[in-house]
C-alpha cells in the first residue's frame, strides 16, 4: 500500500513537470512564462524531495533545497528584473505557430513514452515510467528553446530541460555525483542570467535580414 | 589493502599536481597585476604541466573511483599539455600586442590567462576522469570557460558567438547528462548502487552483462551531445563563430584539443559499446557523423572569406576524418587516427599561430585584404604555406601519412565508403590550396608592419609534423599500435 502511495505521489509531481513544460510552450506572455517557470522549478523540488523520502537518500534534500531556493526563487526574481530593465516584457515573438508547437510537443512525450518503456522493461515501474517524464520534459525543453527568438524565453527553456535532466538523475536510484551535477548545472545557469545582464542579449537574430546575417557571419566583403 | 608501490605513489602525486597547478594558477593569475609576470607565469604553469604528463609514461596511479589513467589516455594527456604550452608561449607574444592596440584592458588580461588556467584544469580532468559524472562535469567546466574566452573582445559579433556557442554547448551537454544517466542505469542491476557503477574502468569489466537497449539509447544521446561539442555536421553550427571572433590562442586551443577532448568521451563510450555484444554496432554511427562532416565542411571551406573561419571548417573537416577513422575501428584505422589526430592538433595550432601573426600585422581577418604574404613578410607567409599545405594532406608530411592509412584501410572493407571520403579530401584539398594562393602569393596588399611575436612554437609544431611525416620512432610506433589494440573494433 504504501509503495503504491509513493509510485502515484512521485508519478503525480513528475506528470506535474511534464503538464507545465507544455504551459511553458505555448505561453507567450514573458512575465507569466517566468511564474510558470517558478512553478516548474517548485514541483521539481517537491519530487526530489519526494524521492529523496522514498529512496531513504538524505543527500537528495540538498537537490531538493537547491531547486526551491536558487531555481524557483533566485533565479525568476533575477530574470524578471533582467526583463524589465531590458524592456522586453511584451509578448514573445515564436517562430512556429503555437497549435503545431502544441502537436508535436504531443509527439514528443508519445516518442519518449515509446522509447523509454520498452527499454527498460526490466527495470522497477518508478525508474522507468520518471524516466520517461524527464525525457518528455527535456525534449519538451529542446523544441521550446528551437520554437522562441528571444533570449530569456530561450533560456526559460533551457532550464525546463535542465529541471528534467535532475528528475532523471534523482529517478535513477543510488545514483552517486547527483548533488554535485545539480550544483554544476546551477553555476552553468547563473552565468547565463549573468551573461544575459552583461552582454544585454536581447535577440539571437535580431533580424531576417540576410545581409545583417552575411556580417555577423564575417563573410560580406 | 593492496600494497603500493613507489611507482604507484608517483603515479598518484602526478595525477594529483596536472590538476592542482593549473587551478592553483588559475586562482594566483586572476590576483597578479602585471601582464608580462602573468603571461611568463601562464607559460611556466604550462610547461610544469607538460613535464609532468610527461611522466605518466614512467608511472601511473592505480585506477580509483575517480580517477584513471591508462595508455588511451595518457596519450590524449600528453598531447594537450604540449600544445596547451606553445600556445601559452604564442599567446605571451600574441596579446601584449592585443594589450596595446587596445582590444583588451589589462583587467580583461588577467581574467583571460585564468581562465586559460582554468580550461588546462578542465581538459586535463575530463581526461583522467575514470567517474563519467566527474568527466562530464570538467567538459560543462571547459565549455564554460571557452566561451567566456569567445566572448572577451565583447564586440558584437564576439557576444553573438559566444552566446550562440554557449546555448549550443549547453544543449549538447544536457544530451550527454542524459545519456550518462542512462549509462549509469543499465550499469546499476550488474554492478549494484554506489560510485563503483559510474566508474569506466568497472563498467567496462561488467558491460557484457549490461542492458544492451539501455547501452543503444545511452550512446545515442552521448554521440549526439558530446558529438556537438567535437563539432561533428549537424551539430557543428558554434564552431566557426566561435574559432573566428575569440583570441586566436583561444582558437588554436579549441581546435588542437577541447575537439580531441570530447571526442575522447565519445571513445570512452564507444569502448563500453563494444564490450558488450548485443549492443549495437557504435561504429556505423560515427562512421555515418564523420563522413557527413567531412564532406559537408569540404564544400563549405570553398565560400569562406574569413581566414580563422575558413580553418575552423577545416577543423570540422578532420575531426569528422578522426571520427570516421575510430568508427570504422580495427587496430591500422584507429591507429591512423591516433595519428592523425596527434598530426591535425599540432597541424591546425600551428597554423593559426601564423593565422594570429597575419591578422595582427595586417590588421584584418578577411581573406580578400591579405595578399602576397610570402613577399611581405616571408618567414610569416612561408610558415603559413607550409601549414597549410600540411593541412591538405600533401606528401611528404604527417597528416599525408595519417589520411593514407585511413584511406587504404577503408578500401580495403568498404571501398564504397573510402571514395566517399577521398571525395570529401580532394574537395578540401582544393579550396585549402585555392584560397592559400590568393593569401601568399602575387603583389602584397594591407600592412607591412614587421611581425614582433615569435616563430617558434609555429615552427616547433611544423617541424614535429614534417619529421612524423618521413619517419615515426618507433617507441610512437609501439605506443599507437598499443592504444589501437585498447580501441578495439
Amino acid at each position: 500500500m504504501a509503495r503504491g502511495l509513493a509510485f502515484d505521489i512521485s508519478h503525480l509531481l513528475a506528470g506535474g513537470m511534464v503538464l507545465l513544460s507544455f504551459a511553458l510552450l505555448y505561453q507567450d506572455r514573458m512575465f507569466s512564462l517566468l511564474r510558470i517557470y517558478a512553478l516548474h522549478a517548485l514541483v521539481l523540488s517537491l519530487s526530489v524531495a519526494w524521492q529523496a523520502w522514498v529512496q531513504g537518500a538524505p543527500h537528495l534534500y540538498v537537490t531538493a533545497t537547491i531547486a526551491l531556493a536558487f531555481k524557483a526563487i533566485v533565479i525568476p526574481v533575477a530574470l524578471h528584473r533582467i526583463v524589465v530593465r531590458l524592456g522586453i516584457h511584451r509578448t514573445i515573438e515564436t517562430v512556429v505557430g503555437v497549435g503545431p508547437t502544441i502537436l508535436f510537443g504531443l509527439g514528443l512525450v508519445g516518442l519518449s513514452v515509446a522509447v523509454i518503456l520498452p527499454v527498460t522493461a526490466e527495470s522497477d515501474a518508478l525508474a522507468r515510467e520518471d524516466l520517461a517524464f524527464a525525457l518528455s520534459v527535456v525534449l519538451l525543453g529542446l523544441l521550446m528553446m528551437i520554437t522562441r527568438r528571444n533570449a530569456v524565453s530561450q533560456i526559460v527553456g533551457f532550464m525546463s530541460l535542465e529541471n528534467g535532466l535532475v528528475l532523471a538523475a534523482t529517478g535513477a536510484k543510488g545514483m552517486p555525483l547527483v548533488v554535485e551535477i545539480s550544483v554544476a548545472f546551477s553555476i552553468l545557469i547563473a552565468f547565463i542570467v549573468i551573461g544575459i545582464v552583461l552582454f544585454r542579449i536581447r535577440e539571437r537574430f535580431d533580424t531576417v535580414d540576410i545581409h545583417a546575417l552575411d556580417s555577423f557571419r564575417g563573410e560580406r566583403r | 589493502m593492496i600494497e603500493l608501490t613507489p611507482l604507484d605513489i608517483l603515479g598518484e602525486a602526478i595525477v594529483v599536481t596536472i590538476l592542482v597547478v593549473p587551478a592553483f594558477f588559475a586562482g594566483l593569475l586572476a590576483l597578479l597585476p602585471g601582464y608580462r609576470l602573468t603571461a611568463r607565469l601562464n607559460v611556466a604553469a604550462a610547461f610544469v604541466n607538460f613535464a609532468m604528463a610527461m611522466l605518466l609514461f614512467v608511472a601511473r596511479p592505480t585506477p580509483g573511483l575517480y580517477l584513471l589513467v591508462d595508455d588511451l589516455n595518457v596519450s590524449f594527456i600528453v598531447l594537450t599539455t604540449f600544445v596547451a604550452f606553445t600556445t601559452s608561449a604564442f599567446s605571451a607574444s600574441y596579446i601584449a600586442h592585443e594589450l596595446e592596440i587596445g582590444r583588451l584592458t589589462p583587467t580583461y588580461l588577467r581574467f583571460y590567462h585564468a581562465m586559460y588556467q582554468v580550461l588546462m584544469f578542465a581538459m586535463n580532468l575530463a581526461l583522467v576522469a575514470n567517474n563519467i559524472g566527474l568527466m562530464w562535469v570538467a567538459i560543462e567546466l571547459a565549455t564554460l570557460t571557452t566561451v567566456l574566452m569567445v566572448g572577451i573582445y565583447r564586440t558584437h559579433e564576439a557576444l553573438e558567438a559566444a552566446w550562440k556557442y554557449f546555448i549550443l554547448g549547453s544543449v549538447g551537454i544536457a544530451l550527454a547528462l542524459f545519456g550518462t544517466i542512462l549509462v549509469y542505469l543499465a550499469a546499476r542491476p550488474i554492478i549494484g548502487q554506489g560510485l563503483d557503477a559510474m566508474a569506466w574502468d568497472r563498467m567496462l569489466r561488467a558491460a557484457h552483462g549490461f542492458d544492451p537497449v539501455l547501452l543503444n539509447l545511452a550512446f545515442v544521446f552521448l554521440l549526439l551531445g558530446y558529438g556537438t561539442k567535437v563539432g561533428l555536421a549537424p551539430l557543428h553550427a558554434w564552431l566557426p563563430d566561435a574559432h573566428a571572433e575569440g583570441p586566436t590562442p583561444i582558437s588554436a586551443v579549441l581546435s588542437g584539443l577541447l575537439l580531441n577532448v570530447a571526442l575522447y568521451a565519445v571513445l570512452r563510450f564507444k569502448m563500453l559499446l563494444a564490450a558488450n555484444v548485443d549492443a549495437l554496432a557504435p561504429g556505423p554511427l560515427m562512421v555515418a557523423m564523420g563522413l557527413v562532416s567531412t564532406v559537408f565542411a569540404a564544400f563549405m571551406l570553398y565560400r569562406r572569406r574569413d581566414i580563422k573561419r575558413m580553418f575552423a571548417y577545416s577543423s570540422i573537416e578532420h575531426m569528422g576524418i578522426i571520427t570516421f577513422a575510430f568508427g570504422m575501428g580495427g587496430a591500422l584505422a584507429n591507429f591512423a587516427g591516433l595519428l592523425h589526430m596527434t598530426m591535425h592538433s599540432l597541424t591546425k595550432s600551428a597554423i593559426f599561430f601564423a593565422v594570429g601573426h597575419i591578422s595582427q600585422v595586417k590588421g584584418t581577418q578577411k581573406i580578400a585584404d591579405i595578399r602576397g604574404l610570402t613577399e611581405s613578410h616571408p618567414v610569416l607567409g612561408w610558415g603559413l604555406v607550409l601549414g597549410v599545405v600540411a593541412i591538405a594532406g600533401m606528401p611528404p608530411l604527417g597528416i599525408f601519412m595519417s589520411e593514407f592509412l585511413i584511406v587504404s584501410s577503408t578500401f580495403a572493407r568498404a571501398p564504397g565508403l573510402a571514395l566517399l571520403l577521398v571525395a570529401g579530401l580532394v574537395i578540401g584539398f582544393g579550396a585549402l590550396l585555392l584560397r592559400l594562393q590568393g593569401v601568399a602569393f602575387g603583389p602584397p596588399a594591407g600592412g607591412r608592419a614587421p611581425v614582433e611575436a615569435s616563430y617558434v612554437p609555429m615552427f616547433a609544431h611544423l617541424a614535429l609534423v614534417a619529421m612524423a611525416g618521413i619517419y615515426l620512432p618507433e617507441p610512437l610506433v609501439r605506443w599507437f599500435q598499443n592504444v589501437a589494440a585498447l580501441l578495439g573494433g
